[in-house]
């Protein structure tokens, strides 16, 4: 349980933090809070040469608004997601998620952008983020790009993220209209990594429908939208039948691990389940 | 009574200790770790240990390459098998279960063959903990592959692959034990052949880890040819023995001490191959060393528990008298042969007939080599296997017969009256009330309104189904009767010792060798000495661990410590009153036989007034200036006790499950469980080992199982994919209690260490399957992950094997072990 040797740079700015990262060279690795990265190395199956540590660099915390959508800087921990008022207001999804995240002490040095560029399946927000279309905020040597989630999230534990470059803020835009949302969560103890888990935000109108998002958390190396079931929601009648009709495609296109914990066909039942648990819950059925 | 009475005598007796829920005196350095934990011994010039072990489950070592490591920074020597092999010896083996066991021998340090994965190819020696780390890579092993044996049915089919090439079979051994042979029970065969009913079942007890809180530890320090070592073990007493057979280093040169250890469950009943190689690396250097295992290493390479198949049949008739039960066992013992590897399903032997009067009864176990970690002893040790079996089978013998299961369990369990009872094992049971348990058991849960919910929920299909299931246990402790563990042919007895030392001040010192390691000796002995000898109770101080201050005994496992090293302690007190009473006569001027004792004063019978206390013996006894010519100027004392027989500790558990029937998640309601463990001696030290035993017990139930994949690799190697429940996935437990003296030792004590794990687990299982099993289930296998519940639902049959590969969570699956010999099943793919 102790890690291999590696050298350590604690940057206070991004900027600094880049260029960290380029003299750290090919085998640098980026530590955002560590609760899965300090672990890894412990284990040896990680062991960087170099590890840029980003807990200083205050302009990478915080939640702000910016129009329709809200910033939230990468470096913000899990706790402080969790009573920001503005994520209260506007993206309760993400709390809601969060509030799930392992235990309290690993919440209190997490952060929600360590975790969706760490981009474990299992993890909980990646899935949130890609269902409430989040854009991923990136810099480089060259500047700065945005990401589409649905873009980020490219394998098992690897995202669009390049060589050099630094997860800064996430935008999530605001819900507009009436929404609901609930993170369905499946796992065998508390404080665990999801199993399965499903995120949904639905918007109701006049009795029915109106849109569904749907993340769905390791249903395949990625997290995935459960599409086929949102197309059946879209202008369904808020009924607990339509509900469960529609969850039914929730598996469609997904492509699930098997192991300890599940196999590939019982995590596609689950997907189905959880999902139609959560639209129900989030549709307030 | 007068009215004259002396105002002295008329104060209030001191408050019985016995019986007191006393918070217990070691828990705030326990909890605050401000003690000295193995690992934190830290000796001048000290040495660090870090072990090399084999990624293979099977292969024949043919090359050992330590070249780079020797090379690398800190690093001060590596040894192989080779290097060790002549003076490594072999573990011990204390209990040849048969006289014609084969035990294939048990290499601290793999020479020619490695038989699991983490079993210690070299051993790194190195200035400081990480330098020994990181040179861990640097030694190259080359290995030839052979076919690891790793299923138990498989092992034992004549064509099967061997985990031992130069014995002749996968089998240790063939232990029988049959009740009409032995005189205690009928003809087993014909009561089958005789029988309306009969009801068989295959049951899986799957492999668990003990998963103790401190990891394992060893220091060892050498001075002139005189050794001491430091070790987080449960048993010092037992591994200053073991150790200097196994190593020739003599006994009287070798001291062990087990300081403040943290939790065991009989993980740390052991002598470990890194003992061994500590203490052979210390002689060799002349140097302090240290080696303390990571979690990975101590899920990997400390010995496991359970691990059986078990194929029983109960017969009947048709009114639900049992006639007959017939046992047959496969017992995997792993790669080699540990301390009682071969003993633990030996011990269950005896305990399969539960609570119930079978008629008749044979049991036979087939100990199982497998090219994993060995198996030993783990919380229960034989008896939770055999109370899951009986008290599974005798749910399954209900159904087939229509039965309530309590109304069949009352129908056959031994009755209030009937103790002592011998069983058709050959035990007599000591004393308890079946009965009286389960009813209290019953109230405490609200039993009939949680069938009446059942119905509810059952009639209107809730996915949410509720069940309730039984275990009404008993279990053989105090591990004890010398006699009796010889005829079992355990290698040792089963006495505790305890000396009482009475210091000039008032104050008591008492030595114990029954060896504590989170137990709460030093709040139960202070209590047990309180009493006895009327002192208060902050006035005592136990010692232990040490085989220079305890210099004998047999330490802690199957739950013997109060009811045989309690009873030491207590006998010696008695002693120290007897030395005593001579010095007060003497000094009180009068005769012996009109002396009182009583809260801790000797008076004169009818001379008022008089009055000495056993404190200020001890002072005139130290003093030495006035004291009977015909005795020693001491009221020290020491006691040696070795019941004559166990005590049988029972109990009822009920517990209540919903089964999520769409989700297969299952989730404890209500838990109740009612114990007799005779006199309580600290009530909230019995309730802490009960809820504790409850937690592992549920653990085995629903969350743990140590699980190999095709290749022989642990992939439950790290608590990410092994599942130790936490206190927000476990119920509030409901406890009682009713109380039958054991009548064995005069403390009346039964033992309460295993209880609740040993009860609970078939509670929990038959719970869950009284919830399900209208739909169909007959059986869902050990332990219930939502996956086999949702399978045995939907699917049929007893939800199957589980994927192998670890949770693709941060890439748990590829530990330490798995490293570099990624399978399809254990491979994982990525980047990190």
């Amino acid at each position: 349980m102790i890690p291999a040797p590696f050298e350590y740079a604690r940057p206070t700015t991004v900027d600094e933090a880049l260029q960290a990262v380029a003299a750290g060279g090919e085998d640098v690795k980026i530590m955002a809070g560590g609760q899965s990265l300090i672990p890894v190395m412990r284990l040896r199956l990680a062991a960087p040469s170099t590890v840029v540590d980003l807990g200083r660099v205050a302009e990478m915390r915080g939640v702000r608004e910016d129009g329709d959508a809200l910033v939230i800087g990468a470096m913000t921990t899990h706790a402080e997601v969790l009573t920001d008022p503005l994520i209260a207001q506007h993206a309760k999804l993400i709390a809601e998620a969060t509030e799930t995240v392992a235990d309290r002490q690993t919440r209190r040095r997490g952060t929600f952008g360590g975790a969706l560029a760490h981009a474990d399946p299992a993890g909980d927000l990646p899935a949130v983020a890609l269902a409430l279309d989040a854009e991923m905020v990136i810099a480089g040597p060259n500047g700065r790009r945005t990401v589409p989630a649905s873009e980020f999230f490219v394998d098992y534990l690897t995202t669009a993220l390049d060589e050099g470059e630094i997860l800064v803020e996430i935008r999530v835009p605001k819900l507009a209209g009436e929404w609901g949302v609930r993170y369905e969560k499946f796992n065998r103890v508390a404080q665990a990594w999801s199993i399965v888990a499903v995120a949904a935000a639905v918007r109701r109108e006049n009795g029915h429908i109106a849109e569904a998002r749907i993340g769905l958390t390791n249903m395949g190396p990625t997290p995935l939208r459960a599409s086929a079931t949102e197309a059946a929601l879209s202008g369904a009648a808020a009924s607990a039948d339509a509900v469960a009709a529609a969850a039914r495609s929730a598996a469609e296109g997904t492509s699930p691990s098997s192991d300890l914990n599940a196999q590939a066909d019982y995590r596609e039942h689950l997907a189905q389940v959880l999902t139609r648990r959560a639209v129900a819950a989030a549709a307030g059925l | 009574m007068t009215v004259t009475e002396d105002p002295a005598a008329a104060e209030v007796a001191p408050e019985r200790e016995i019986g007191k829920a006393r918070r217990r005196k070691e828990d705030a350095r326990l909890i605050t770790g401000r003690t000295t934990w193995t690992d934190n011994m830290v000796l001048p010039g000290m040495l660090h240990l870090a072990v090399v072990r084999s990624p293979v489950a099977h292969g024949k070592i043919t090359n050992v390459d330590v070249s780079a490591a020797l090379e690398a920074p800190g690093v001060v020597a590596v040894y192989t098998g080779r290097d060790l092999a002549d003076e490594q010896g072999s573990i011990p083996c204390a209990w040849p279960v048969t006289a014609d066991m084969v035990n294939p021998g048990h290499p601290s340090i793999a020479v020619e063959e490695v038989n699991h994965v983490g079993e210690a190819v070299a051993v790194i020696v190195a200035r400081s903990r990480s330098a020994a780390a990181d040179a861990i890579e640097l030694v190259d092993v080359d290995y030839d592959l052979l076919p690891p044996v790793l299923d138990m049915e498989q092992a034992v089919k004549g064509e099967a692959d061997l985990c031992h090439d130069h014995i002749e079979s996968n089998t240790a051994y063939h232990f029988v034990f049959d009740a009409g042979e032995a005189g205690t029970g009928g003809d087993t065969e014909q009561a089958f052949a005789d029988a309306d009913v009969v009801v068989s079942r295959r049951f899986v007890n799957q492999r668990l880890i003990p998963a103790f809180m401190e990891p394992r530890s060893v220091v060892v320090q050498p001075q002139g040819d005189n050794f001491t070592m430091w070790s987080a073990t449960q048993i010092p007493h037992v591994l200053r023995v073991m150790l200097a057979m196994v190593t020739g280093v003599p006994e009287h040169k070798l001291r062990v001490v087990a300081p403040d250890v943290g939790g065991g469950f009989g993980g740390k009943l052991q002598v470990n191959p890194e003992e061994v190689i500590a203490l052979l690396i210390a002689r060799r250097l002349g140097k302090p060393v240290k080696w303390t295992e990571t979690r990975s290493e101590s899920l990997m390479a400390a010995h496991h528990g359970r691990d059986q198949i078990q194929y029983i049949d109960v017969a009947s008739d048709r009114e639900g008298n049992v006639k007959g039960l017939r046992v047959r066992i496969l017992a995997d013992m792993g790669a080699y042969l540990r301390l009682i590897t071969p003993g633990v399903p030996a011990l269950g032997a005896f305990m399969f007939p539960g609570i119930y009067k079978f008629p008749a009864y044979r049991f036979e176990c087939d100990g199982i080599f497998t090219n994993k970690v060995p198996t030993d002893a783990y919380r229960g040790a034989g008896r939770p296997e055999a109370t899951f079996a009986v008290e599974r089978i005798m749910d399954e013998l209900a159904v087939e017969l229509g039965m309530d299961p309590l109304e069949l369990r009352r129908k056959n369990w031994i009755q209030a009256q009937e103790f002592p009872f011998t069983t058709v094992a050959g035990l007599e049971y000591d004393s308890g009330d079946y009965d009286a348990a389960t009813q209290q058991a019953l109230e405490l849960l609200g039993y009939q309104e949680l069938r009446e919910e059942q119905r509810r929920r059952r009639e209107s299909n809730d996915p949410v189904q509720l069940g309730i299931g039984f275990s009404t246990f008993t279990e053989m402790c105090g591990l004890a009767p010398s006699r009796v563990l010889g005829s079992l042919s355990y290698g040792a007895g089963g006495w505790e010792t305890a000396s009482i030392r009475m210091l000039p001040t008032g104050k008591v010192e008492v030595v114990t060798g029954s060896t504590p390691h989170g137990q709460g000796h030093e709040t139960a002995w202070s209590q047990l000495v309180a009493d006895q000898l009327g002192v208060p109770f902050e006035d005592v101080e136990v010692l232990h661990g040490d085989t220079a201050v305890s210099h004998k005994g047999m330490d802690t496992y199957g739950s013997r410590s109060l009811v045989v090293g309690g009873t030491a302690v207590v006998k010696a007190a008695d002693k120290v009153i007897e030395k005593a009473r001579k010095v007060a006569a003497h000094l009180l001027e009068a005769n012996e036989d009109d002396l009182e004792f009583s809260a801790g004063k000797f008076t004169v019978r009818g001379t008022p007034g008089t009055a000495l206390s056993i404190q200020e013996i001890a002072l005139a006894v130290f003093a030495a200036h006035n004291y009977p010519e015909d005795i020693e100027p001491s009221i020290d004392a020491d006691a040696t006790f070795d019941p004559v027989n166990f005590s049988f500790p029972h109990g009822t558990h009920v517990c209540a499950m919903e089964v999520d029937t769409e989700t297969g998640f299952v989730k404890i309601r209500k838990y109740a469980c009612v114990d007799d463990v005779g006199t309580i001696v600290n009530p909230l030290i019995v309730e802490g080992q009960v809820h504790g035993g409850l937690a592992q017990g549920i653990a085995q139930a629903l969350y743990e199982e140590a699980v190999y994949d095709a290749d022989g690799n642990l992939t439950t190697g790290t608590f990410v994919d092994y599942l130790v429940p936490s206190a927000a996935d476990l119920p509030h437990f409901d406890t009682g209690n009713t109380v039958h003296v054991a009548p064995g030792n005069p403390i009346g004590a039964k033992g309460v260490g295993e209880a609740g794990c040993i009860a609970s687990t078939p509670a929990v299982v038959n719970a869950a399957l009284d919830a399900v099993r209208h739909l169909g289930v007959r059986d869902i296998r050990m332990p219930l992950t939502p996956e086999r519940v949702w399978r045995a639902i939907h699917q049929g049959g007893d939800g199957g094997d589980r994927a192998t590969a670890g949770t693709n969570a941060y890439g748990g699956a590829s530990t330490e072990s798995t490293a570099g010999v990624s399978t399809p099943a254990s491979s994982l793919g990525g980047d990190l």
